[in-house]
């Protein structure tokens, strides 16, 4: 379960009103995708719902609860730079988040609990397609392999959340058709509640359940940050679990 | 059309070659001269020719000291070496614990940052007369010199590298479920290990500085001791085999510590598309 509530949402800088009077109900498994002209605050948003920052009026909740007041393993993350470990292999990367789990104390396992921990990441790697790039450093794959193994880490915690902020905004065609597929079949199996930010609409057709889009409604001309955006549409795309991600 | 200047490149033999030929030119330059002087007059001291090196160097390098009945060049080599290597080392570790605290943890960068940066501006040789004061004329009082001189620094350095590391990587770790300790230690430990091998090298020549100083000042041996010791005779011929062998052992250091980084942090150098 992973269900997410968000409740007169605001969020106000000095001088400048980002978001406001944000109301949403997203029901478990749902595949959201934002959208939205550049700074209107859908990325501000998956960072409220990443707790990297605080809302000023409002509140979200998860299941229920509060959102901790910061970033946990409860929701997972996938950038669209700088989401991997360069300094770790991709089998390394991806049995890091069991060894913060399991070893409080050094971060790394040895032995028994690390030869499981090892099986558990390897089915992972195996899962997204990156068995053969096992060993190697993040700066030795492709920019689609990159964002794989991004996602392989992220799901090996098992979150509730799944965030992704333009996560192939920077891939070529070709291979975001294959991680429109990935993502597709990962989601349908994890049964897990996807935010994802892009600016490609074709993109969140494709893969969403529900579109979200964002904008500003209220518009002052002598003073542009005084009003925020919010959400101006709602679109529940009905084809839940059962359809094909092909274009 | 020929070719811009800034075009044009020399083949990998002819980069050999234009290394190679300043110094050709150095030591050609050096021995014409010492010929010069030398013919003018057989004892000129300043610029020494071949022999007088081959025989000051066969009586530091080689031969027992009269007197102490020791190899000198080893007894002042193992004696800086030990100075500046134990000075590098605190050094070290003071720099790591600082400067990962101060660029990790919000709290610690407040309160301690400006501290630094106004330590930072205090010349090092200005306090030697404290630090002879405090801890003696012998060994902890030259170790204390490098070790100033060079952690404010390397704290500096290590901070804004770790300052450097994407935010991205360290939301990253935290919605890996890390803490504090276990981000440190898995993630912004490893991603500056090679800043930290490129830190100490660059603050070599100022330790090998704060050593020569404080052994000109007041040692019975070292390397910088033997060369202001040696000044009083003019004995150039020892003076500069010894400031080459400064210099190769200083050249060996950097080398090693390129080597150390390329061995073990093969992630660093291929970086990023």
């Amino acid at each position: 379960m992973s269900q997410v509530s968000v409740r007169n949402l605001w969020m106000e800088y000095p001088g400048q009103t980002v978001l406001e009077r944000i109301d949403l109900e997203i029901a478990s498994g749902e595949f959201c995708v934002l959208i939205g002209p550049s700074g209107c605050g859908k990325t501000t948003f998956l960072r409220l719902l990443l707790s990297m920052e605080q809302p000023t009026r409002g509140e979200i909740l998860l299941d229920g609860e509060n959102l901790p007041v910061e970033p946990g393993p409860d929701r997972g993350v996938v950038f669209q730079r700088y989401s991997v470990f360069p300094h770790l292999t991709v089998i390394q990367n991806v049995i890091l988040g069991l060894e913060f789990a399991r070893s409080r104390g050094l971060g790394k396992l040895f032995g028994v609990a690390r030869r499981q921990a090892l099986e558990e990441a390897e089915r992972c790697i195996e899962s997204v397609g990156l068995a053969a790039s096992r060993d190697k450093y993040p700066s030795q794959l492709s920019g689609g392999m990159q964002q794989r193994l991004a996602i392989a880490q992220t799901l090996i915690r098992k979150p509730k959340l799944l965030l992704l902020d333009e996560p192939f905004g920077a891939l070529d065609p070709g291979t975001k058709h294959q991680m429109y597929d990935l993502t597709t079949r990962l989601w349908q199996e994890e049964k897990i509640t996807v935010f994802m930010v892009t600016h490609d609409l074709k993109e969140a057709f494709t893969l969403a359940t529900r579109v979200l889009t964002f904008d500003k409604v209220r518009i002052d001309p002598g003073a542009p940050g005084a009003y925020g955006a919010t959400i101006t549409f709602n679109l529940p795309l009905g084809k839940k679990h059962e359809f094909s991600a092909s274009p | 059309m020929s070719r811009r200047i800034i075009n044009r490149r020399p083949s990998r033999g002819g980069r050999i070659a234009w290394g190679a030929a300043p110094f050709v030119f150095a030591i050609a330059a050096y021995f014409i001269f010492s010929a010069l002087r030398l013919a003018e007059n057989p004892n000129d001291k300043l610029l020494p020719g071949l022999a007088a090196f081959g025989d000051a160097i066969h009586r530091m390098a080689f031969a027992r000291d009269m007197r102490t009945g020791d190899i000198l060049l080893w007894v002042d080599t193992l004696a800086s070496l030990q100075r500046l290597l134990i000075g590098l080392g605190f050094a070290t570790l003071i720099g790591l614990v600082f400067g990962v605290a101060t660029g990790v943890i919000p709290y610690v960068r407040a309160s301690l940052s400006p501290f630094i940066a106004v330590l930072s501006m205090i010349p090092p040789m200005a306090v030697l007369p404290i630090l002879f004061i405090t801890f003696g004329l012998d060994e902890l009082s030259k170790v204390v010199l490098i070790v100033i001189g060079i952690t404010p620094f390397l704290i500096r350095d290590l901070a804004l590298r770790v300052a450097d590391i994407p935010g991205e990587l360290l939301i990253k770790a935290q919605t890996l479920g890390a803490s504090t300790w276990q981000i440190i230690l898995r993630v912004v430990l490893p991603q500056i290990a090679p800043r930290l091998a490129d830190a100490i090298r660059l603050s070599l020549g100022p330790a090998w500085l704060f050593l020569i100083s404080a052994e000109a000042i007041a040692a019975t041996d070292g390397l910088g001791y033997r060369i202001f010791l040696m000044r009083r005779y003019l004995a150039m011929d020892v003076i500069l085999p010894y400031v080459a062998w400064i210099t190769f052992l200083a050249f060996l250091m950097d080398w090693a510590l390129r080597r150390f980084n390329r061995r073990f942090f093969p992630w660093a150098s291929g970086e990023q598309s």
